[in-house]
């Protein structure tokens, strides 16, 4: 029974750090580039839906939808205010530009996160779910949403997975990921590409974002440690590689909920930290990581 | 030449600064008015902050690793000297170099496998080091206070004046240190290890080395930083001497000043903390504004405060 349980609640919180993750990655994977700002994209959109869901009433599917809009428009403003300027510096050397855009990115997600708390305090905002009732699955009583949301996450992956593998755009932005220069021969405007990844980026952590106020709720404080986690999935499935992120967080996931059932929910974090470590010392490219 | 010249421009601006700094304590004689001790206060922390600042600098300007949590070992040490001082009750010089050698040793296990790891990786150890051990620090709460954290029965001093000279000796002790490795030629051979370990190693030099080395130095300051400060506060706490967001705060502090100037961490340090004080009435707000100075700064002058000076002498 408790098996069961651990089994069904793992797979959800799995499913929104795996969806979360993965825009994290393609855009490591595309450009290069660490956004130490990711738990910010995702408090954003979560925090945008709740406010115009009660204040502006405009139901859930419809705030939902603005949560998202509004973590693209964030995803925008990072890569314009902290990346691309960073890139472009002649006073910054090559080699140091990852730690520089490391660094702003990091500022910037400490930006959002004292504007959050400055306006909306630190106190956690749940999102109204997008379905109401309970289900059993397993023979586990469990909420209608936290099933919507394994289904929703699989769904937007394979979407992505259609995009990047049926559509030009999308392989445009696969061969960006393996051999840049040799893509801008070809005649890509490697820039657009970025463009184009920063705002895939938005729509899955907007997602991802909205799914989480639903489910945990959020606040200005799970900036850092969503950022964390996302880093520590994207390390331990190997940088840049969309299935080893996959895994990777549902290890992750399930190493969190194992402890929090059997352990203590307050050491949640610590086992997934501890195989972190591991992982770096006997496979430090990560599970299915290139080099 | 020019290197000579500039290291006594260096030389010069620094026994000037000084010499402003021994003068602060008397700051009350002539401008009554000036709440000195509050001051001596302020400055204080900040200069156990440049140090913290600096033993960054030298792993990141100089090695080029990029060191998440200079928390892990600020806090180690801390806490070391805290636990030591509250259970054993050694006077606070032993607790001290106790704190020193646990910042090394818990250094050394940790990040001894992961300098031999390329790109963010070693980074990436050190963020999750200081995660980790703020949940070791909150699970054993009967020893550690958890997040209220635990009073030290020593202190320095009571007396504002003693803990600023005894702090800004610190200072200066450590930025000769720490200034002196980084000019040294053990300091270039670093400097050459961290923008090409490939050639570096092609010279004939053992690049693991010599990280290792500046790492042990990093490791060793910001312990005993660590140690001091909790011993003028009195008291040590997560929120002080582990929290990311101090991590964070040492980072900008370095980055402000000007990586590979070391000195330049210390003023950036001061100016954080300075920042922080005059930005107190804008409240949760004081970290956005500071947040937001650091990212101008990176952005229009990626060389700091002090790199700019630095280089403006190049150009004449």
């Amino acid at each position: 029974m408790l098996g069961y349980e651990i089994f069904v609640d793992g797979f959800a919180i799995s499913s929104l750090y795996a969806l979360g993750a993965v825009g994290f990655t393609l855009i490591f994977g595309v450009s290069g580039v660490l956004n130490l700002a990711h738990g910010g994209t995702m408090v954003v959109a979560a925090m945008i839906a709740w406010l115009v869901i009660g204040d502006l009433h405009t139901g859930v599917l419809g705030g939902a939808l603005i949560g998202i809009i509004a973590a693209i428009a964030f995803a925008f403003a990072t890569y314009f205010a902290a990346v691309r300027p960073i890139q472009r510096s002649r006073a910054i050397p090559k080699e140091e530009t990852e730690i520089f855009i490391l660094t702003s990115t990091l500022l910037w997600g400490i930006m959002i996160q004292t504007a959050i708390a400055y306006f909306f305090t630190t106190n956690p905002v749940t999102v109204p779910p997008l379905v109401p009732g309970v289900v059993h699955v397993l023979s586990v009583r469990t909420p209608s949403n936290e099933v919507l949301i394994a289904v929703l996450c699989w769904l937007v992956m394979a979407l992505l997975w259609l995009f990047v593998s049926r559509t030009r755009a999308g392989k445009a932005l696969l061969a960006a990921s393996i051999n840049p220069r040799a893509l801008t021969l070809c005649g890509f405007e490697l820039s657009r590409i970025h463009l184009l990844v920063w705002a895939i980026y938005g729509v899955l952590a907007g997602i991802a974002g909205v799914l989480l106020g639903t489910y945990l709720g959020a606040s200005s404080d799970n900036i850092g440690p969503l950022t964390a986690s996302a880093f520590s999935i994207v390390i331990l499935g190997g940088l840049g590689s969309v299935p080893g992120s996959l895994i990777a967080a549902y290890v992750v996931g399930y190493f969190e909920t194992i402890t929090a059932y059997l352990v203590a929910p307050t050491l949640r974090s610590i086992p997934a930290l501890i195989i972190l470590v591991l992982v770096l010392y006997i496979r430090p490219q990560g599970i299915l990581g290139r080099r | 030449m020019t290197r000579s010249l500039l290291s006594s421009r260096v030389f010069l601006g620094s026994v000037v600064v000084l010499a402003l700094a021994a003068l602060v304590p008397f700051l009350g004689r002539v401008v009554p008015f000036i709440a000195v001790p509050y001051a001596l206060g302020v400055l204080t922390s900040a200069y156990y902050f440049g140090v913290f600042a600096m033993s960054w600098d030298l792993l990141f300007g100089y090695a080029g690793e990029v060191n998440f949590g200079p928390t892990f070992l600020i806090g180690l040490g801390a806490y070391a000297a805290a636990l030591i001082n509250n259970i054993l009750h050694w006077p606070i010089l032993p607790c001290v170099i106790a704190a020193a050698v646990a910042a090394l040793a818990g250094g050394l296990m940790l990040a001894l496998p992961a300098l031999r790891l390329r790109g963010p990786y070693f980074g990436l150890v050190t963020l999750v080091a200081v995660l980790l051990l703020q949940d070791v620090i909150v699970v054993f709460a009967h020893w550690t206070g958890g997040e209220i954290g635990m009073t030290v029965p020593d202190v320095l001093s009571i007396s504002a004046d003693t803990n600023y000279w005894i702090a800004l000796a610190f200072l200066v002790v450590s930025a000769a240190i720490i200034y002196g490795y980084a000019r040294s030629s053990l300091g270039l051979i670093l400097q050459a290890a961290g923008q090409d370990p490939v050639e570096a190693a092609a010279l004939g030099f053992n690049v693991a080395k010599h990280k290792l080395a500046a790492f042990s130095l990093s490791a060793i300051m910001s312990g005993v930083a660590g140690a001091m400060l909790i011993f003028y506060l009195g008291s040590a706490s997560v929120d002080v001497v582990v929290d990311l967001a101090i991590a964070v705060q040492v980072i900008i502090a370095a980055v402000l000043g000007g990586r590979r100037t070391i000195l330049g961490s210390v003023i950036g340090a001061v100016f954080l903390i300075l920042a922080g004080q005059v930005l107190l009435p804008l409240g949760q707000l004081s970290t956005f504004v500071v947040a937001l100075i650091a990212l101008l700064v990176i952005l229009f002058f990626p060389d700091g405060l002090l790199g700019q000076f630095l280089h403006v002498g190049e150009r004449e």
